[in-house]
């Protein structure tokens, strides 16, 4: 098999008592979407945030096409190539929809420390800002500011960000949230078209989605995963039928 | 789709009536020394000369209130700095303004590097504390200087040189080079906002995460501009001891910092002129109350809270709303 993109093992997380993450081995490969299942509380966030740099780990190691960042930081990481979106909707609420686009479009774009020329006014930074967001297909809305934006369209912000940096994989987590059908439709559609370009570890509840997009599937219960394969191996395994449907399912499964 | 593909990004138009009511204030500051003449009145350029000094301060602080999200409470202590860089070089008989500012500046700038580092390990109540803390070391330690006037302050008998000219011996010298730091202070904290180290500064105020996220390294872009901010204070101290020509360790008192805090929140955070209006209005109301009473703060302080109640955004809120909607 290739190199993975992604490679977590033994990653060990813990909250006090509380064991957040357990011995997690995963991996993301390139072309592929990784998907993270799990019940609310399995720390499928949790898990994100240490990839992305937000949390540390305790134990275990992230490596990142196959250098180890787990010492790294946060904003170092995104550098490296690793692109995230929120669950919660983490956007600049003051800046226009370009400008939080054109903003994470700019860290590739050379040196930040730059102090004279109005920035609002680069048009490189501005047309890559464009390019991010038509593609995502809130184009219409640039001129509008983040803060006003509809909650799908603050979800579609969110992605724009993170494809205007250039990644080369992208965590997701939870995209869909709290979206509406149509919404998280034309949405799947838009991830399955970035699926071409960025390999993508994303968590999601809606089940309809995950199916469409991922081409593996790993079931994390409380802070261990305890089944990974195709959508349909997924689908088939006891412990991951009892993750979803309960625990009751689960004694008569097992 | 396809349309949007072409779609130009949208550019935002630069306002223009914060242009005009800068204007303005530039124009009435260019005016008072030929009032002043006019009415034979040393006093209200003198009054001018201290409120634009303020004004350049405290537009150093909206960078870091205002644009940053930084609510220092140490502010003054880079003015203090700049001053005694100032008033210890002409004591020990440098009088060569070409000299001393460098030193002044690479002194704020040494210190705002050091304590903004350590500051900057903490955010929100912790921060304003910690800014708090450094800026009272500063005063006590001028305080001990007893060989510069120690709690007493020091008076410069010779004010400095201008390139060995008399330059900055003359009221009008000064008044024109105040003049003219605060009016380039005023554009280069405009620029800066804007450009691309202001914006990701713009953005780590309202959302570290994200802009962390995005691959910016938040604390070395607050950094910077905790130093830019110091740097400034200290050149507008450099000013104040060279106008005074008295200097002592109260200039970096926190009550300082709190009256600079309060200019920049009264003139309106974050705006073109707020800190500017802010300063020049602070120093107009102190000045006109405090001529009626002693006792001035017992007006100011309810008016303050007024303000902070009706007019929220500040004074340029307020003008904002008198000119109406559009």
């Amino acid at each position: 098999m290739t190199e993975a993109v992604l490679q977590l093992k033994g990653l060990q997380k813990a909250f006090g008592a509380l064991v957040v993450t357990d011995k997690v081995d995963l991996d993301l490969h390139p072309g592929e979407c990784h998907a993270l299942i799990g019940p609310n509380g399995a720390g499928k966030s949790t898990l994100i945030h240490q990839v992305s740099g937000l949390l540390q780990p305790d134990a275990g190691r992230i490596a990142f096409e196959g250098r180890d960042v787990t010492g790294q930081k946060q904003h170092e990481r995104a550098v490296a190539g690793l692109g995230r979106s929120f669950q919660i909707t983490s956007i600049l609420p003051d800046f226009t929809v370009l400008e939080n686009v054109a903003l994470a479009a700019q860290m590739r774009a050379g040196s930040s420390m730059r102090f004279f020329r109005r920035a609002d006014r680069e048009e490189a930074l501005n047309a890559a800002a464009m390019t991010a967001l038509d593609r995502i297909g809130l184009a219409p809305r640039a001129a509008a500011m983040a803060g006003a934006l509809s909650y799908g369209e603050k979800r579609m912000l969110e992605l724009a960000i993170a494809i205007a940096g250039k990644p080369r994989a992208l965590l997701l987590d939870e995209p869909m949230a709290g979206m509406g059908r149509a919404e998280s439709e034309s949405l799947t559609d838009t991830l399955l078209e970035l699926k071409a370009t960025y390999p993508m570890l994303l968590i999601e509840h809606d089940m309809e989605a995950v199916f469409r997009l991922a081409d593996r599937v790993s079931v994390l219960v409380a802070g261990a995963i305890v089944a990974t394969g195709t959508p349909d191996e997924v689908r088939a395994d006891p412990k991951a039928r009892a993750a979803y449907l309960g625990e009751d399912h689960a004694e008569g499964a097992a | 789709m396809t349309d949007q593909a072409h779609m130009q990004a949208p550019v935002a138009a630069t306002p223009r009536a914060p242009l005009i009511v800068a204007s303005v204030i530039f124009a009435a500051l260019a005016l008072i020394p030929v009032l002043a003449e006019a009415w034979g009145g040393a006093w209200l350029t003198s009054l001018a000369v201290r409120a634009m000094i303020l004004a350049i301060v405290a537009i150093s602080l909206d960078l870091l209130m205002g644009q940053g999200g930084m609510v220092s409470f140490g502010h003054s202590a880079f003015v203090a700095i700049g001053a005694y860089a100032c008033g210890i070089m002409i004591t020990e008989g440098v009088y060569e303004m070409a000299l001393i500012l460098p030193v002044a500046i690479a002194a704020a700038g040494l210190f705002a590097l050091i304590s903004g580092a350590i500051c900057l390990r903490t955010s929100g109540v912790s921060f304003i504390m910690i800014t708090l803390a450094f800026g009272q070391m500063i005063y006590f330690a001028l305080g001990s200087l007893a060989q510069y006037g120690a709690d007493d302050g020091l008076t410069l008998w010779s004010g400095p040189d201008f390139l060995g000219t008399s330059w900055l011996g003359s009221d009008m010298g000064v008044y024109v080079t105040v003049f003219a730091v605060l009016l380039a202070t005023w554009a280069l904290v405009h620029r800066i906002t804007g450009a691309r180290f202001g914006r990701v500064l713009r953005a780590a105020r309202q959302n570290p995460t994200r802009v962390a996220s995005m691959g910016y390294s938040v604390f070395r872009y607050r950094l910077t501009a905790y130093v830019i901010a110091g740097v400034i204070a200290a050149i507008a101290g450099v000013l104040w001891a060279t106008h005074a020509a008295f200097i002592s360790p109260s200039l970096g008192a926190w009550q300082r910092s709190g009256d600079l805090i309060v200019m920049v929140v009264l003139g309106g955070m974050a705006t073109r002129n707020g800190a500017l209006l802010g300063a020049l209005f602070f120093i107009l109301i102190e000045e006109t109350l405090s001529s009626i009473t002693h006792d001035w703060r017992l007006i100011f302080g309810p008016l303050l809270v007024l303000i902070a109640l009706y007019a929220r955004g500040g004074l340029v809120g307020l003008l904002d709303r008198v000119r109406g909607p559009r």
